[in-house]
């Protein structure tokens, strides 16, 4: 455990200290490549004054909020399309077509209907997380063995009962794979949002990252950029590593 | 010792009634005549096998007593009332892995305990355990269904199935995935857990010398369409070993009588 948390620690030291070397080797301008050190003094000072964890809070808000409505709206819509020809074709069709979009393209749309508000950002992360979710629980629930709703049924198993006790929790390791893509997409999806409109309701992550290119201030961009990373990393740690260790669990699908 | 002699079906009153039984699969280029007029009457606890080779309709005569299927023409009869739909009366144990990987060993037995309405929490797990126990797993009950080798998943299998108190158990081809020596401990363990608890079983099986080891009576099913050719009594005692002598004399008859049947399939 500590041999691998050196590891890691070593492994982004040199990152940084490399960085550090080729900013001071003067090849490009530090208008293009800001010295760590600069990100780091743009970083405290952002935090200092609020800035940055407003936009933070603004952003994760956002995102949490589409996120949810997707996986809300995204597994039911799964399980409809996996049950029923006719759903299949309707809204299984309607969501591997709508899933190739980038969620990007559905900027201009929701500013046409919702306005520079909020509804627009959650419009946004909502109709990027929404169709890989339908897709991943449709196919989660097509790979099931047949033999498991069997068994369930013959024990006297039926209706809501299967669908919560035995073909959920057997569609689990696809779910989650469907949920880890969500939450990538959501990600895309905000900060193209944010970083193509200003919203007055709230001045997230992508309107700093927009607004320190506006300003050619490359300190701002990459720090902005960083913290983006560390939040990806943290949801990842903290959201999905512990539904990922219960599967490999009792799955026996570890990897080491 | 557990000298048990045969019920004869007819004088007794039976478990489990079939009349005129057919059913058939129609395929885009074909209809397939998976039964055609079975008739087969089975007693309180009596162990039947149901024999012949794949495709003779034995396993789908397994899930219609099951209530997994539903008979095209005929009568299916449990306990004097038609069966109309699965349920706990009359449970199978299938021959592929069909525990719930995303439960534990317990939880797997729960499952079906969890469905019997007017159990309390205490009763269904003392009762989980009881039959975790009866199939030597109860150390286990907490081990995760990868853990387990593939004789222990049929072990815990058969628990789960035992456990829901049915009135009929169905199991079809239960032991064709284990190797030969886990196969024979198996065999010990159904035939002493049968001895004590004198459940209905229906065994579907393509092994004769399984079918000799376990049956009271062995049924003899032949292919296209799917129909009962013979039946053979076996009155030996048990527990039966499946490599002694008496025993190969009643399956070296019977694969001769299958052998029969399945070269006039060929032939004609």
């Amino acid at each position: 455990m500590i041999a691998r948390w050196l590891a890691a620690s070593l492994f982004f030291m040199f990152i940084v200290v490399a960085w550090y070397l080729v900013v001071e080797a003067h090849i490009w301008s530090p208008l293009l490549l800001p010295s760590p050190l600069s990100v780091f003094k743009y970083l405290r000072f952002a935090a200092e004054d609020g800035t940055l964890w407003e936009a933070t809070l603004v952003t994760v808000r956002r995102l949490l909020i589409g996120y949810g409505l997707g996986i809300l709206a995204g597994i039911p819509l799964g399980l409809l399309t996996a049950s029923s020809r006719w759903c299949q074709d309707t809204i299984g069709v309607l969501a591997l077509g709508l899933q190739t979009l980038p969620s990007v393209c559905w900027v201009p749309l929701a500013l046409l209907w919702f306005g520079q508000t909020e509804a627009a950002m959650l419009f946004v992360v909502v109709m990027g997380t929404l169709w890989s979710l339908i897709i991943a629980t449709d196919h989660g629930v097509q790979t099931i063995p047949p033999i498991y709703t069997r068994a369930a049924r013959s024990m006297g198993s039926t209706g809501l009962h299967t669908w919560t006790h035995v073909v959920l929790p057997a569609a689990l390791p696809f779910l989650l794979s469907g949920m880890k893509q969500g939450w990538a997409f959501a990600w895309r999806s905000l900060m193209a949002a944010e970083i193509y409109v200003t919203i007055l309701s709230g001045f997230g992550l992508g309107h700093l990252l927009h607004y320190g290119r506006e300003l050619n201030a490359m300190d701002q961009v990459i720090g902005v950029m960083l913290i983006i990373v560390v939040i990806g990393l943290a949801v990842d740690k903290t959201l999905f590593a512990p539904i990922e260790q219960f599967l490999h669990r009792r799955w026996g699908t570890a990897r080491q | 010792m557990a000298a048990s002699e045969v019920n004869p079906a007819n004088t007794v009153s039976s478990k489990l009634v079939l009349e005129h039984v057919s059913k058939s699969f129609r395929t885009r280029t074909l209809t397939v005549h998976a039964l055609d007029d079975v008739t087969l009457r089975i007693a309180e606890g009596e162990f039947v096998c149901l024999v012949g080779p794949s495709g003779c309709g034995k396993s789908t005569l397994l899930n219609i007593i099951a209530g997994l299927e539903r008979p095209d023409r005929g009568l299916v009869q449990a306990n004097g009332e038609i069966i109309v739909g699965p349920g706990p009366h009359h449970l199978v144990m299938f021959q592929e892995a069909s525990l719930f990987p995303w439960l534990t060993v317990l939880g797997n037995v729960l499952f079906g305990l969890k469905l019997i309405n007017g159990l309390s929490v205490a009763e269904r797990r003392e009762r989980a355990e009881y039959f975790l126990e009866l199939v030597g797993l109860k150390r286990f009950m907490h081990s995760n269904v990868h853990e387990l080798s593939g004789g222990m998943k049929q072990r815990v299998a058969l628990a789960r199935a035992l456990a829901p108190n049915p009135s009929v158990l169905l199991m079809d081809e239960p032991f064709g995935a284990l190797d030969a020596l886990t196969r024979e401990q198996l065999y010990g363990d159904i035939q002493r857990i049968w001895s004590q608890h004198r459940k209905t079983i229906v065994f579907v099986t393509h092994n004769v010398r399984e079918a000799v080891c376990l049956g009271d009576r062995v049924i003899l099913f032949s292919p296209n369409p799917g129909r009962i050719r013979e039946e053979f009594a076996i009155p030996l005692l048990r527990p039966r070993d499946i490599n002694s002598v008496d025993l190969a004399r009643y399956s070296t008859e019977i694969t001769r009588v299958l052998k029969g049947y399945v070269q006039a399939e060929v032939a004609g």
